[in-house]
């Protein structure tokens, strides 16, 4: 189980699209051995079929896909955006952090979406997320 | 009762609202059957309430069940009054 490691995050990345911003998320899992890169291609097909649902509340985005898709172990990547982006979502738009959920079935599926859960249930944490100037000021939030 | 939690995969999405909307549910003194699913599921499951984003909704029209919307998965406080509208 990995949880927003130093590897796993990015910060300030530009992209132009809600695609490249999820495919950022996703490499990061791959380049890291957690996900099969056809993982990163079945989270932007699950955004092309089912559209942005999962951008879960202001600003915040969590693309995954299935299990099965390519998911090696279960994991949490973190892309900051350097500009925020337009995902489509009627209520959260834009998107300016992205976490990327390598979806397992295993007990530690529910650990990581409970970390998650902590630390962006705590709305003060979503304005130091995106103002943090380095990696290890996040991992002072959870 | 039963209550479904829905998103496109039925992984990620729905088991965040589910726990927030478990955690609701013991505040107000509710006890329900509370699952998680995808959205082609949802719509054969028995269900009283489906719990979903606006985005999803839609697709849902057509369960018998209540369909409540949440914009913001990690507010408590929205997703109680959601319920509450709807549930009493």
């Amino acid at each position: 189980m990995k949880f927003l490691e130093e590897h796993l995050v990015n910060l300030d990345v530009s992209v132009s699209s809600a695609e490249e911003a999820i495919r950022m998320a996703g490499r990061l899992l791959v380049e890291d051995d957690l996900a099969d890169p056809r993982y990163v291609d079945a989270m932007v097909d699950s955004y092309k079929i089912n559209g942005p649902y999962f951008v879960l509340s202001p600003q915040i985005a969590l693309p995954h896909a299935r299990p099965e898709d390519g998911v090696k172990e279960a994991s949490v990547s973190f892309v900051r955006l350097k500009e925020p982006v337009v995902f489509g979502h009627a209520a959260n738009d834009p998107v300016q952090l992205v976490f990327g959920l390598g979806a397992s079935s295993s007990e530690e599926h529910l650990k990581l979406l409970q970390k998650l859960m902590r630390l962006l249930g705590t709305s003060s944490n979503i304005e130091k997320l995106k103002n943090a100037p380095c990696f290890s000021e996040i991992t002072k939030l959870f | 009762m039963k209550i479904l939690c829905v998103c496109g995969l039925g992984q990620g999405t729905s088991l965040i609202l589910r726990m927030n909307v478990e955690t609701v549910l013991r505040d107000l003194g509710i006890s329900a059957d509370v699952e998680n699913t995808d959205v082609s599921a949802a719509s054969s499951m028995p269900s009283d309430y489906i719990i979903t984003s606006n985005e999803l909704a839609q697709t849902l029209e057509a369960a018998s069940a209540d369909v409540i919307v949440v914009h913001n998965y990690f507010d408590i406080s929205e997703i109680k009054g959601a319920l509450q509208d709807k549930i009493y």
